[in-house]
């Protein structure tokens, strides 16, 4: 037996598993020079032949971006990120215009191939549709750098009314719903990261699903960083018509590299009268090594409006990837009896850091809003839980209920809990609950004793812990997650 | 099956166990009692692999292998079961699922083949039932929200799933009223067969009425201080632990 003078020794080795994803796909790059000004904007909007008042709302969020400053409020830290060391455009060369299947790369189907997750994804990029009857399909958007490189199922969606494209068609294709909805939810000026990728947004996904119409299937975008010095800023705009419900999977992976990736996303969600929005993020960008260096800075700004009376938005993330994450996807509850949730598993190994949580602001009468969060560090990481609840006047009988669990592996991370509260209406119902807790010794001698390895220990302990946000997950998706939990936290005991 | 020699242990720095010599051949049980604070439960503990429970000195073989150098994971493949005096409870873990898990593990060490949730959950029901245990608490999170006989029941129900060659019971009797004291002794007793060997950790006789022991050994002050047949239970009960320590002093 050991006699480690630390019991809780069998917890510190689940951390030191390498990246799986971490490898660099050879392909021909069309690269924009590095730096920022209005004349990378004009080429970036003429690379992608956008419209006059593409190119005048890109220009007025640079103006705006150039006034504002980097926010300081969250428990993270990292050195001052130099904007004009970037390069703000890059595309794989042969793409130009929407891509069928049969047109990607061959290097870029096996690249995401290679990365494995989810499992249906790269069977359908490889080009696999699955049986009749077999099991619902799932329409893939995938986005490579800063560009869409393959959207599957385009047919069978455009039957039932949805739109699923890269959100640079949509502009083309549709540019009425684009210039109705888009900056709606999140204005060029937000925040200084959404400030910055409405001036440099590249590509993304759009979806919009007409009134009355349940998507026949999940609809996911897979988000790939290769290029080495570039940012990622993709936009997503999803609009949930009337009485139309969709579904929506996010993942993201990226090479292994010694110096930091910016990833500085916006996605805007719309549900009008009785629509409802599940979308789900499995984000697992390359974090760092073991040392701090390298990894993925995640700076996203994700919301969802609320519109319609009785629609609802639900958004669930499982976060295990990125050196830094800075993200609170939140909703905007306007409609009367609107339902807002946030389900969150955060994972934070090593020197990652994450500042995560979500806003809920009730303006319309009868919203309710569900946070459940959890929060696991493992390491010398740094997990922070940040939310706000906010009743407006009339606001009347709305409710919130707010769980936050931190769970600690070892002695050397930090778990924080930073709840806003604000209320302005008396007849609103507000309440939160927090604890913080370790994987204590005994619960793993217990299963130790009962015949389980230490990490399978630790995974049965930290998939307990998460169990309430996995369960929202969709089925197949939960299952991916539930692998990247132990691949995650792989040698943070011992 | 177990045979301890020269067993010195510490916790803490604290030297706790001083000596102990006890051999438990296959297909017996053996009782072991104490006072408060002689040892018991820092025995059973050495033998399970806790860390922080330090041996210094003397040998433990199951076997005939070296049990002190096993992970308690290798332990319970062995076959070295430990009911807990304090089973823990693991938030969001349900039972079946725990169960299910450990037997595989079990199984996979074994070089035996996994059970399917199906062909577990026959297995598993059977075993409740007999316990007189609701199938609710398979569905239940481990531990979590059981009352006291409830987790003490719960520790005999993964005894009799994982079948252990040798289980130990540490105050498995305590806090028990005299139904649920019954129905833990059946269970205890339904593995009894002569390929498997038990050690029954108490405080008090009442537990060794309804489990009868081929030996009883009295631990006292870090020491084995008296072994002997199933009538020194009795003794105990009518002298206390004094007038044995005592003797043996």
């Amino acid at each position: 037996m050991s006699h480690a003078a630390d019991p809780l020794a069998p917890v510190h080795a689940v951390t030191q598993t390498p990246y799986k994803w971490g490898f660099t796909t050879d392909i021909e790059m069309d690269m924009a020079p590095k730096g920022l000004n209005p004349d990378i904007i004009r080429l970036i909007s003429a690379r992608k032949n956008e419209p006059e008042w593409l190119l005048d709302w890109r220009l007025k969020a640079f103006a705006l971006w150039q006034a504002m400053t980097a926010p300081e409020w969250a428990h993270l830290h990292h050195p001052p990120i130099d904007y004009q060391d970037l390069h703000y455009y890059a595309a794989p060369r042969k793409q130009a215009g929407p891509a069928r299947l049969e047109d990607v790369d061959p290097e870029l189907l096996a690249t995401y191939e290679k990365l494995g997750i989810p499992l249906k994804e790269r069977a359908i990029l490889a080009g696999v549709e699955p049986a009749e009857g077999e099991r619902a399909p799932v329409a893939v958007d995938a986005v490579f750098d800063s560009v869409s490189v393959a959207t599957t199922f385009r047919a069978t969606l455009a039957k039932a009314g949805v739109i699923f494209c890269p959100i640079s068609e949509a502009v083309r294709e549709h540019p009425e719903l684009v210039r109705k909805y888009l900056g709606s939810v999140v204005p060029q000026g937000d925040n200084f990261y959404a400030a910055l990728n409405s001036a440099v947004f590249t590509d993304g996904s759009f979806v919009y699903v007409p009134p009355g119409v349940r998507c026949p299937m999940e609809l996911s975008t897979y988000f790939r960083i290769n290029a080495r010095n570039t940012g990622q800023f993709e936009r997503t705009l999803i609009i949930a018509d009337a009485g139309s419900y969709v579904s929506y999977l996010e993942g993201c992976t990226a090479p292994q590299r010694d110096e930091n990736q910016l990833h500085a996303a916006v996605v805007e969600l719309i549900a009008l009268d009785d629509a409802q929005i599940k979308y789900s993020t499995v984000q697992n960008w390359y974090p760092g090594d073991a040392e701090g260096r390298g990894g993925i800075y995640n700076f996203v700004t994700k919301r969802g409006a609320c519109r319609g009376a009785r629609s609802k938005i639900s958004w669930t993330q499982v976060e295990t990837g990125s050196a830094i994450t800075w993200k609170y996807p939140s909703c905007i509850l306007a409609g009367d009896e609107s339902v807002g949730e946030f389900y969150s598993v955060a994972v934070t190994t090593n020197r990652q850091q994450a500042d995560t949580g979500t806003k809920m602001i009730h303006i319309g009468r009868n919203t309710r809003s569900t946070i459940v969060s959890k929060g696991i560090s493992a390491g010398r990481s740094d997990n922070t839980y940040r939310g706000l609840v906010r009743i407006m006047p009339k606001a009347a009988g709305a409710r919130n209920h707010t769980q936050c669990d931190s769970l600690l592996i070892g002695d050397r991370c930090g778990a924080h809990t930073v709840p806003y509260i604000e209320s302005r209406n008396p007849t609103a119902k507000v309440e939160h609950e927090a604890t913080t807790s370790k994987i204590a010794e005994d619960q793993l001698f217990y299963c130790r004793q009962r015949g389980l390895s230490e990490e399978d220990a630790v995974n049965l302990i930290v998939n307990g812990f998460c169990k309430e946000v996995l369960k929202e997950l969709p089925m197949e998706f939960a299952v991916e997650a539930q692998k990247l939990l132990a691949v995650s936290l792989e040698g943070s005991v011992g | 099956m177990l045979e301890i020699r020269g067993l010195t242990a510490a916790v803490d720095g604290k030297p706790i166990l001083h000596g102990i010599d006890l051999a438990v051949p296959t297909g017996e049980v053996h009782a072991i009692m104490g006072p408060n604070g002689s040892g018991k439960s820092t025995l059973s503990y050495v033998l399970a692999g806790r860390d922080g429970y330090e041996v210094t000195g003397g040998s433990a073989t199951f076997d005939g292998e070296d049990l002190l150098a096993m992970a308690p994971e290798a332990r319970a493949a062995a076959g070295l079961f430990l009911a807990f005096q304090y089973p823990v409870e693991l938030p969001g873990v349900g039972n079946a699922n725990f169960l299910r898990t450990a037997l595989n593990a079990l199984r996979r060490a074994r070089g035996e083949a996994e059970l399917d949730a199906v062909q577990f959950l026959k297995l598993a029901r059977v075993e409740a039932k007999r316990l007189s245990m609701p199938d609710d608490m398979l569905k239940r999170n481990v531990n979590v929200g059981f009352s006291g006989g409830e987790k003490k029941r719960n520790e005999v129900l993964q005894m009799a799933i994982l079948r252990p060659r040798l289980a130990i019971l540490d105050e498995t009797d305590s806090g028990l009223d005299i139904d649920a004291l019954r129905i833990v002794a059946d269970g205890v007793n339904a593995l009894r067969s002569p390929q498997s060997s038990a050690l029954v950790i108490t405080h008090y006789q009442r537990l060794l009425d309804h489990i009868v022991p081929d030996r009883v050994h009295v631990l006292a002050g870090g020491r084995i201080v008296r072994s002997g047949g199933p009538e020194l239970a009795r003794v105990l009960e009518e002298g206390g632990y004094a007038s044995v320590v005592a003797d043996a002093a």
